[in-house]
């Protein structure tokens, strides 16, 4: 391999990306589903109320009711927690006033029984369970996939979702040393010219969201830190489960709670405190808890807000004497603060719901990457115009790799619009419903295999695309047929999720018509396939791509 | 390495076998050598230590995989592995013993 950097980068680029490229495209997709999953699972939960307007209400007064029926039933308790009604930016969405609190351990447990209640904000008096909404995967089970895939041990799917990101790290890093001049190449595109213009594509969407692919990948790895690395800590700590148990411990501090009760100190000067400094309806909990050795105290601690997730600001009082007690020490140092920040960029967790549509349109991108990656290393080695329908004629190997393409960068998405369309599709009271949902999907998508097998893939190609784009245009008239929840109604409301849910399933159907009719265009077959001849006959790259 | 190559020797293909093993199990196992030493040296306390190291195995391990895809001779890229595993353990040993004693 006596070759220049840019070639042999070129070169593990390639292959690396087409190794990796069908599973980072699944991931990419079900990940940027992600980023709305508590909408998609309202959507996916019609039975759930629309949404109201929170009445304001008076923290002290709430927390006087919580404490009361605290005292009630867990009057000796390891500690106690109540939540105020409030908005918060990680869960994405609008926490109720519940309380909760955890039994003291029976000898030779780490941890008691935690229960928790919905409280009625006038009376106190304790509402009974929400009904339940249908039983569906939700937005959540289509997230999950991005990392835990579908029908594989949980151990196996995220080993292989790692070697597939750690591989895409390399293309990326491979894929930036290839390009001499990233920035001149971000401006070009030379549209209609076949395999350059697959390439400037490629180009300019991977240069567009370089720092969140970048970003979007390490942090990915981070997250499965030790199943990823583990060398470290199995080599200086141990690898079973005690080993484990005592590294945490070193590394988070250990925390025993010695059982508390109901504080003496007066609560409503130090809600004042806390709203205060973070401004009414920032409030999000109340603590009440004793480490080991220490003295009882009460936190008060913000809506989790900002990069770090993990750790909103918080207010610590004496439980006894309501004195202000000093900030605690962040645990981990460091080494934890800089992954929580990077847990947060990863999930956007920070994020209002407009830099939820950036992480959104970033994860998009990332699909385009993949995508045009994918179609890029079929176009330089096809022989012949897909349009003139000879793909038998080529290389099996090349074959396969279009199949693949097909069902996943066309099939996926309509796999994607199956699992909605089941959720209202299937019986309500059907057993194991949320399991038939997922079954839904990889059913469609496998037969989007079958299909691109089966049709000349010009064909495939163009039909799987339109039958996506209608797939999702019909969501919103599937919904409307079968609940109540349609666009009428959510529009007229102003319930923005459940209609920008719709709203963007057409917003998908339109934009894969439009992607439908381009290819049409492109592969529109020939009079004469001499007059134009196939992409071999294309002046060679100057980009190395080997 | 082009694709387009009409044959494609068994040897050559031997040779890419054997350089894709060296650079993602050698390089792996080098990375994690590299990493328990550097846990070891990483001047914080030592889960924290090894915390940071882990997180920048991820870095390591590019760095360490596309070198051995740009290496001339496959050879060197083995050598470097194989050797470079051992004497990071050996060291990482040496000092956790030391550490320990």
């Amino acid at each position: 391999m006596k070759e220049t950097l840019r070639q042999t980068m070129a070169w593990l680029h390639t292959w690396v990306g087409l190794v990796a490229g069908w599973v980072l495209f699944f991931v990419f997709v079900t990940g940027t589903a992600g980023y709305f999953q508590q909408e998609i699972t309202r959507w996916m939960e019609p039975e759930r109320p629309l949404e109201v307007a929170p009445a304001p209400y008076d923290a002290a007064e709430l927390t006087g009711l919580a404490m009361r029926r605290l005292d009630e039933v867990a009057p000796v308790a390891a500690s106690w927690s109540i939540t105020l009604p409030h908005q918060e930016a990680s869960r994405r969405g609008w926490n109720d006033f519940s309380i909760r609190w955890e039994e003291m351990p029976r000898p030779g447990h780490d941890f008691g029984a935690s229960s928790s209640e919905r409280l009625d904000p006038a009376t106190g008096a304790v509402l009974p369970p929400e009904a339940e909404p249908r039983d569906t995967a939700g937005g959540f089970g289509l997230y999950r996939m991005h990392y835990s895939l579908h029908y594989l041990p949980y151990d196996w799917a995220i080993r292989i979702v790692g070697i597939a990101t750690m591989l895409m790290l390399l293309a990326i890093v491979s894929g930036v040393i290839t390009h001499k001049k990233i920035i001149r190449d971000f401006f070009t595109f030379r549209p209609g010219k076949g395999q350059r213009s697959w390439l400037d594509a490629h180009n300019a969407v991977s240069v567009m969201a370089l720092p969140f692919f970048l970003m979007i990948t390490y942090t990915g790895l981070v997250f499965f830190l030790f199943q990823y690395m583990p060398a470290g800590r199995d080599m200086l700590y141990g690898a079973d489960d005690d080993s484990v148990d005592a590294y945490y411990e070193e590394l988070y501090g250990e925390h025993e709670h010695a059982a508390i009760g109901r504080p003496a100190a007066s609560i409503a000067p130090l809600l004042k405190q806390a709203e205060a400094d973070w401004g009414k309806g920032n409030l999000a909990s109340i603590v009440v808890e004793r480490h080991k050795g220490e003295e009882p105290e009460i936190v008060l601690s913000r809506a989790r807000m900002g990069l770090d997730q993990y750790n909103p600001p918080q207010l610590r009082f004496h439980a006894e004497t309501g004195a202000r007690l000093p900030d605690e020490p962040r645990e981990g140092g460091a080494p934890v603060a800089t992954a929580n920040v990077m847990y947060g960029l990863h999930e956007g967790r920070f994020a209002d719901i407009w830099g939820r549509w950036v992480y959104f349109a970033a994860g998009l991108l990332g699909c385009g990457m993949i995508g045009t990656g994918l179609t890029l290393w079929t176009v330089k080695r096809r022989r012949r115009h897909l349009s003139e329908e000879r793909e038998a004629d080529e290389h099996p190997g090349l074959r396969l790799v279009e199949v693949l393409n097909v069902a996943t960068i066309a099939g996926l998405p309509l796999a994607v619009a199956a699992f909605f369309w089941a959720n209202r599709l299937l019986p309500v009271e059907m057993a194991d419903r949320a399991a038939w949902e997922f079954h839904s999907l990889f059913a469609v998508w496998l037969g989007t295999l079958f299909y691109a097998l089966g049709r000349p893939l010009r064909r495939a190609w163009i039909e799987l695309l339109w039958a996506t784009s209608a797939a999702f245009a019909l969501i919103p008239i599937v919904n409307a047929l079968t609940t109540d929840r349609h666009l009428g109604v959510t529009l007229a409301q102003g319930d923005w999720v459940l209609a920008g849910f719709d709203l963007t399933m057409l917003g998908l159907g339109g934009a894969f018509a439009f992607t439908a009719v381009k290819v049409t265009r492109r592969l529109k077959p020939r009079i004469s396939s001499a007059q134009e001849p196939a992409a071999v006959s294309e002046p060679p790259l100057q980009e190395s791509h080997a | 390495m082009s694709s387009r190559s009409k044959e494609v020797s068994a040897r050559h293909r031997w040779t890419v076998a054997s350089r894709v093993a060296a650079a993602l199990l050698g390089g792996y196992a080098l990375t994690s050598a590299a990493t328990v030493l550097l846990a070891l040296l990483w001047p914080i306390p030592r889960a924290q230590g090894v915390f940071a190291a882990s997180m920048l195995g991820f870095t390591i391990y590019t760095i360490v995989v596309l070198w051995a895809f740009h290496c001339p001779s496959v050879k060197r890229v083995w050598i470097v592995m194989l050797v470079g595993t051992a004497g990071l353990s050996v060291l990482a040993w040496l000092l956790n013993a030391g550490g320990a004693a």
